[in-house]
């Protein structure tokens, strides 16, 4: 079945590359919760439909729980996330102490200078919930990622991986996400790819995932070497992508097929 | 020690005696199917949720069975009558003795 | 390019070779074909039989809604509706739901009592492929009757290497 559907994918490919491109205007972007059907729309919007929900209240939880050898919880350093987390998610990717952290890379920065724990593992339940907790103090606030003398470089870099050809198949995000956005692949229409409602609860996965998971399916879509979790390339990608969405209100957390 | 996750129950907090009320319930589980392999092609073995029950001050209004094609983090709307105040109680059952309860309580006017 | 029917012997088994190639093709095509794909409708017959026994089973009073196009097979917001008095003496005791397209055909079954109001269920359910998906509901008086809904299912793209 899986053969079967990369063939499809593979096919299809080559005949949406032979249609015209349709770029994206300025000022026209579009979330690819318009894309959804009605169900998962209100699967999205309400709280008591949307799985991540769990995730979100796991992560209220951690938030609170008290560990490592100075016996601190996020509480000692943040207090009230409602209030100390509010806007931060629509800030990351940023430079912090001249490194450009993810908000998981913060999160993880935080146990391991802060509370001296280990670093959470990507993908697991705490690190997704904690994400998932912090995202949705800021939901429905716009994207704030601008270009900074600070992240200049790193933003560059970005878009240079965004425009770059990669994998057997020879594809950049652009091509699809940039050009094609809008036209459709297989049965679906090709979104315009912002990250503006991560983590998401995938349909796909049947659980919540980060956006770096969404990014290395992308990248097995295209038949190319994915980027490694935490790496700075995935980091360099995820500030372009926060970027390029700017100003759109995040959704977090989202739902998506 | 049975396993358990985390429950959220959607019930009026008060309705108007006899009227029809709509309850929401999910749960937080895989509900792996017993159909999927691993990447070295081994099968994960079936672990869902069997059984849903709610009782309403102790009486049985609705049960369900779950089979493996029910999706993750199972949920399910129903209704039922607002006969009396008191408590909702919400009962998830399921394989490798997993056991999730809920309760809700509802005044009725 | 026109066939010549006389040629060297060569040509004989290579002409004999595609035609068997394109009987097997066809072979296969005939494999695929719906009716083997749908061997499940069997098993969807059955389990509906276990439920019914040899009881006739009356079409109409079931609505079953599932979206018709589904992006994503893994949840599928599925509601079942029975027109019902829902009294004492006239209520609906069961809803079965069966798949005529999953690996099992038995996908929930839900008991209501007087009690309930209204024989309105919402569920999500997987469906494996497009297929047609029945509601059998049980009354109190014994009797059974029922309602399908059909559906395209495909698949997301850019999905996850296993």
């Amino acid at each position: 079945m899986r053969l079967a559907t990369s063939l499809c994918f593979t096919a299809f490919c080559c005949s949406v590359l032979l249609a015209a491109p349709a770029s994206i205007a300025a000022n026209t972007k579009q979330s690819s919760y318009e894309l959804m059907s009605a169900e998962n729309k209100a699967m999205q919007d309400d709280p008591s439909l949307n799985p991540a929900m769990f995730w979100v209240a796991e992560g209220e939880s951690l938030w609170q729980t008290k560990l490592g050898p100075k016996n601190m919880a996020c509480t000692s350093c943040h207090s009230d996330a409602k209030k100390s987390m509010r806007g931060v998610a629509t800030q990351f990717p940023k430079i912090v102490k001249g490194k450009l952290q993810t908000l998981e890379g913060q999160i993880n920065q935080c146990r391991s200078a802060a509370q001296n724990a280990p670093a959470l593992a990507y993908e697991s339940k705490a690190l997704l919930a904690l994400t998932a907790y912090v995202a949705v103090q800021s939901k429905g606030m716009p994207i704030a990622v601008k270009e900074t003398s600070a992240n200049q470089e790193q933003l560059k870099k970005g878009r240079q991986w965004f425009n770059e050809r990669i994998g057997q198949l020879n594809l950049s995000c652009a091509q699809c996400h940039e050009d094609r956005s809008g036209l459709k692949l297989g049965g679906s229409l090709i979104p315009q790819g912002h990250p503006n409602a991560y983590p998401i609860y995938r349909l796909e996965w049947q659980t919540l995932g980060s956006l770096q998971r969404r990014l290395r399916n992308c990248m097995s879509g295209v038949r190319a070497q994915q980027f490694e979790y935490g790496s700075p390339e995935m980091a360099q990608l995820e500030l372009f992508l926060m970027w390029r969405a700017r100003g759109m209100p995040l959704e977090a957390p989202g739902v998506r097929p | 020690m049975s396993k358990t996750s985390r429950t959220q129950v959607t019930v009026p907090a008060s309705a108007k005696k006899n009227s029809i009320i709509e309850i929401r319930a999910i749960v937080q589980h895989d509900m792996e199917s017993g159909f999927r392999y691993t990447e070295s092609g081994k099968l994960i073995p079936r672990d869902i949720i069997r059984v849903f029950t709610c009782s309403y001050n102790n009486v049985e209004v609705f049960k369900a069975d779950f089979y493996p094609g029910i999706g993750a983090n199972p949920l399910i709307i129903f209704t039922t009558i607002a006969t009396e105040s008191g408590t909702l109680e919400f009962k998830w059952l399921g394989d490798d003795g997993y056991a999730a309860v809920n309760q809700a309580r509802i005044t009725v006017v | 390019m026109k066939k010549q029917i006389n040629f060297p012997l060569k040509m004989h088994r290579r002409y004999w070779l595609q035609r068997f190639q394109k009987f097997g093709l066809f072979t296969l095509g005939a494999w695929l074909s719906p009716s083997f794909v749908f061997a499940k409708k069997e098993d969807a017959d059955e389990a509906i039989q276990k439920i019914t026994g040899n009881a006739k089973i009356q079409d109409g009073r079931v609505t079953l809604t599932i979206p018709p196009l589904i992006e994503n097979g893994n949840l599928v917001v599925l509601k079942v509706s029975v027109e019902s008095p829902m009294t004492a003496n006239d209520y609906v005791k069961a809803i079965h739901v069966i798949a005529e397209g999953n690996p099992l055909p038995n996908i929930f079954t839900v008991y209501l009592t007087p009690r309930s109001g209204t024989a309105n269920i919402t569920t999500r359910v997987r469906l494996a492929d497009s297929q047609r998906v029945w509601a059998i509901a049980q009354m109190s008086n014994g009797s059974f009757w029922q309602g399908s809904a059909e559906t395209l299912v495909t698949l997301s793209a850019c999905t996850e290497m296993v």
